[in-house]
């Protein structure tokens, strides 16, 4: 999910001797705007927090909404000739594809993903995606398994189409482009959970309420990545089909789409993990398979049975990811030398579907189309007797270093507390202001008039002290993320063998749901907002560590070699050639480590983080439009 | 680079006839997604009963012991999906699934649904009594017997207090989604502490027994039956006493929480048409103890529902056998 932003612009900061130069002026024009203005706002509202008068309550629109819609959902013309076939399609699909994997059987399906994976990936792959398969069966989860593989299936089609079309018409009109863009935008960083409960109003608990919100949600990378891809083809090779005489469609199906292929494919890689993890989350509507298991584990605290359910939708996330991932980049570089193999091309295709046939007669006569009772491992006790033990010698009282539970005690008093009171203790209008500058600083004054503009909007929806309890959750979090990331980053572009194990340790946190973790939090850290931290800092750390490896090691050999001759140690090398050079990454690490820590501000929700993630929780709890949707606004603002 | 192109367009073609001939399929009359069941219900072409699961063991335990029972005694197939309370009643409402085996009083949408809009019916008595309440851990209550008072709670303020609750003593609450009035009433019966909520109740069971563990003191909001208790042994602080109609008005409450019996609420098609499945839900009837029973073994001891549901159908069986229709 994280290299869906990575692969988007890195801004210009453009802090250089000039633009610092410039970057007085600003904040002086700021200063003298702000002499004028403030006198008079704090006159008129002279409180610390946001004026009551300047609120809005939604509550009353928002509620009639919802009762609206529950009375007229099975009566209203709009439901039963609009939605309703939407939702049968839905529902069909999506049996029918579940259908199919039933009878093809576990032996069809494990043959299956690995002949596709061998002929899209290579033997690898392959290998590893059969054995996936394998032990989603063994951990007892096939069902659930396939449950979440035929929702995935369905939403990950109707994403790529959806995405497709509207990348095409960002990348063909310049227009659409600028509309799509802030748009895109936003709902990149709303948190998951807000998609859920309109499709749940409207379409009711269950699958197609999920699978819709899973198309919002995903869709969006694969339409940016699309229409970057259309519009980054290189124009000379344009011009050369334009002096041919090629029509605007020839054009666009001869040369742009191919040359865009690695866009496109790096986008359905992005959408397959992106719904990969709604359809997790979809389980609080009723969305069935991994997810719900995941979930209902939860309620027993069960660790174990929450690692088990947790384990395949991190393998299914691994194998899709690298399968996808490995078909773009063959795409890419494809040579002679395949070309030259007897299985190239449809006669490869129909072996491997000859051979996935037979797997899957072969299961039938054997009348062993469910997965065997007797091969399946539960790991549900040793895990959670693992996890008393860490508990048990982590907790409180270690010599020296103090226990969890004491470093969570002291995070929350020595810097949550100052900071948030800190925070709540600003005048609303002061507040405004260092966005503004901030956000100039940054960016144009177009940025920071859009940052203003939403800090009023939380200030005008009635959650302005919530909101700067989350900031302070979340400006804590990134902070002890990017420590943690950049030192664990620098390490890893140091030493090859240390990335090498990293890597598989980086997938599993990025992967695993959130759900599974939070017991292990809680039990580590106590309820509260420190584990709400915690949780967020085990989200975006693996992204940051990756931005950050990846940018240190591709810092140009050559500055790297004239450093050394030049006698620098190997302190000296990073901080004055690795770090300045590898700076625009370092930034987009930065960048994303806010939009993820944000991302996880619900899930802090459920372990007592309080704020706004509570809300959202509660909202969705309660079936209740008003109030899941009021924090949304304070995510847009940070982005 | 002419053959892939070729190979894209085929592909979004066969995808957008693919889904013009989905919406062919499922007619061109009105869709009624009321009647539309779970695309996983039926796959094994055998009766299906699609049981809402709550997200605490007790009423785990009622449908683990109820699917149990479907499945080996009736032949049904039994899905289950976990939703909150809330929009519970609204999938079952929608026939999305066919009945809640325990719900702990939600007037609104009882009123909006059973008697309005005539979708759901009312199931009977579960057999077993809810109570809300504030509990300390039995072992402080021991050395510090007034603090099952409410009238004292202020006097130990300073022994609940956490990082969380800051100056004040932490009162946990716990899962948003289920009825609290802590909020309320730590204000009007001037209290000097601070309603932390734990956000789900697998972070306040989790919390509790880390508390317990070290033998520590906590006040916290927890419901009667539940499994809990057999492993941290709590003690209810006396909030001033329930009287019909003093929880009227939320803001002022001053007062307990009532006892609430149990309730089951089925979907009204389903409870028509249901046949045996819908006769034997509607006996279902058990005990405080029975469900106890179960919901320890699925929580402590961590069986599998059904394993738990197996135990306790094996040693019950005179309980059981009147709630099979004839």
């Amino acid at each position: 999910m994280a290299s869906a932003t990575a692969s988007g612009p890195v801004r210009d900061t453009g802090i250089g001797a000039l633009l610092r130069h410039r970057a007085v002026g600003k904040v002086l024009l700021l200063a003298v705007a702000a002499a004028v203005i403030v006198p008079i706002l704090n006159a008129k509202w002279a409180s610390g927090a946001w004026p009551d008068a300047l609120t809005v309550d939604l509550t009353e629109p928002l509620g009639k909404t919802t009762d609206w819609v529950i009375d007229n959902r099975d009566s209203h013309p709009l439901f039963t000739y609009f939605f309703g076939h939407i939702s049968n399609a839905i529902v069909l699909s999506v049996r029918g594809v579940y259908l199919l994997l039933l009878g093809a059987g576990w032996a069809g399906v494990t043959v299956a993903a690995g002949l596709i994976a061998w002929r899209v990936a290579g033997i690898g792959l392959a290998v590893m995606a059969s054995v996936s398969f394998a032990v989603c069966g063994l951990l007892g989860m096939w069902v659930p398994t396939m449950q979440t593989l035929a929702l995935m299936i369905v939403a990950v089609l109707a994403s790529v189409v959806v995405g497709l079309l509207l990348g095409l018409a960002g990348g063909l009109s310049d227009r659409v482009f600028r509309i799509l863009r802030p748009v895109l935008d936003t709902m990149q960083v709303l948190p998951a959970y807000a998609y859920l409960l309109p499709f749940a109003l409207v379409f009711g608990m269950g699958v197609p309420a999920a699978i819709l919100a899973t198309v919002v949600y995903s869709a969006p990378p694969m339409a940016r990545l699309t229409a970057l891809g259309l519009r980054g083809a290189d124009s000379g090779v344009m011009e050369a089909v334009t002096s041919l005489g090629a029509t605007g469609r020839q054009r666009l199906l001869s040369a742009r789409l191919p040359l865009a292929l690695k866009e496109l494919l790096l986008g359905v890689n992005q959408t397959i993990m992106m719904a990969l993890s709604m359809a997790v989350i979809a389980s609080v509507i009723g969305a069935g398979g991994l997810g719900d298991r995941v979930y209902q584990a939860l309620s027993t605290v069960d660790v174990g049975q929450a690692l088990a359910a947790g384990i395949p939708i991190v393998l299914l996330a691994v194998v899709l990811d690298r399968v996808t991932g490995a078909a773009g980049e063959r795409m890419g570089t494809q040579t002679a030398e395949a070309d030259a193999s007897p299985l190239r091309g449809w006669r490869g295709w129909s072996l491997a579907a000859a051979v996935t046939l037979a797997a899957a007669l072969a299961a039938r006569f054997l009348d062993r189309v469910d997965w065997p009772t007797g091969w399946v491992v539960n790991i549900a006790p040793s895990v959670n007797t693992a996890k008393d033990w860490m508990v048990d010698h982590l907790y409180t009282d270690v010599p020296v270093v103090g226990g969890t539970a004491d470093w969570a005690a002291h995070f929350t008093t020595w810097v949550l507390n100052p900071v948030r009171d800190g925070l709540q203790g600003l005048p609303w209008w002061s507040v405004l202001l260092i966005v503004a500058a901030l956000a100039w600083l940054i960016g144009t004054w177009q940025t920071a008039l859009t940052a203003v503009a939403a800090m009023a909007a939380i200030g005008v929806l009635g959650v302005w002290n919530k909101s700067l309890d989350t900031l302070s959750q979340v400006l804590a979090g990134v902070a002890v993320t990017l420590v943690l990331g950049f030192a664990i980053g620098v390490l890893a572009s140091r030493s090859r063998r240390f990335e090498r194990l990293l890597r598989p340790v980086l997938d599993v946190f990025q992967t695993m749901p959130q759900f599974v973790y939070l017991i292990p939090v809680v039990a580590l850290f106590g309820i509260g907002r420190a584990p709400a931290v915690a949780a967020a800092v085990v989200y975006a750390l693996p992204a940051v560590v990756r931005i950050t490896t990846q940018g240190l090691s591709q810092v140009d050999a050559a500055a790297m070699e004239s450093s050394r001759s030049l006698g620098a140690t190997s302190w000296q090398q990073l901080r004055k050639v690795q770090l300045p050079l590898a700076r625009p990454a370092l930034l987009l690490a930065l960048n994303q480590g806010v939009v993820l820590v944000l991302a996880v501000v619900v899930i802090g929700g459920l372990v007592g983080g309080g704020a706004l993630g509570y809300d959202v929780v509660f909202g969705i709890a309660q079936g209740d439009l008003a109030t899941a949707w009021w924090p949304v606004p304070r995510s847009s603002a940070s982005a | 680079m002419r053959v892939r192109t070729h190979v894209m367009r085929t592909r979004v073609l066969s995808a957008v006839t693919a889904g013009g001939a989905l919406l062919a399929l499922s007619g061109c009359g009105a869709a009624d997604m009321t009647k539309q069941a779970s695309p996983y219900a039926n796959a094994a072409g055998a009766k299906t009963v699609t049981l809402s699961v709550q997200s605490w063991v007790g009423a785990q335990a009622d449908v683990a012991v109820a699917e149990y029972l479907l499945k080996n005694e009736l032949g049904y197939r039994v899905d289950k999906v976990q939703i909150d309370e809330v929009p519970a009643w609204d999938a079952l409402s929608q026939g999305r699934v066919d009945a809640i085996m325990e719900d702990w009083g939600h007037p609104e949408q009882e009123q909006r649904y059973v008697k309005e809009k005539k979708t759901i019916v009312r199931g009977g008595d579960v057999g077993v009594t809810g109570h809300i309440g504030w509990y300390v851990p039995t072992y402080f209550a021991k050395k510090h017997p007034d603090v099952t008072d409410w009238k004292n709670l202020n006097k130990y303020a300073d022994q609940f207090r956490t990082s969380e609750s800051g100056d004040k003593g932490q009162l946990m609450d716990g899962s948003p989604s289920y009825v609290t009035n802590d909020k309320a009433l730590v204000k009007n019966l001037g209290l000097d502490y601070e309603v932390v909520f734990a956000g789900s109740e697998a972070a306040q069971i989790t919390q509790i027994e880390q508390f317990a563990k070290q033998r520590k003191p906590f006040l916290t909001y927890w419901y009667k039956p539940q499994w809990l208790f057999e492993k941290v042994p709590m003690t209810e602080v006396k909030l001033p006493e329930y009287k019909e109609g003093c929880d009227a008005d939320p803001a002022k409450i001053k007062c307990a929480y009532p006892h609430t019996p149990l309730q089951k609420y089925f979907n009204a098609d389903f409870a028509k048409k249901g046949g045996d499945a819908a006769k034997f839900l509607k006996n279902f009837k058990w005990s405080e103890e029975d469900q106890n029973e179960v919901s320890l073994m699925i929580a402590d001891q961590k069986m599998s529902p059904d394993a738990a549901a197996k135990k306790w159908v094996e040693k019950n069986e005179a309980k059981w056998r009147a709630w099979i229709p004839e």
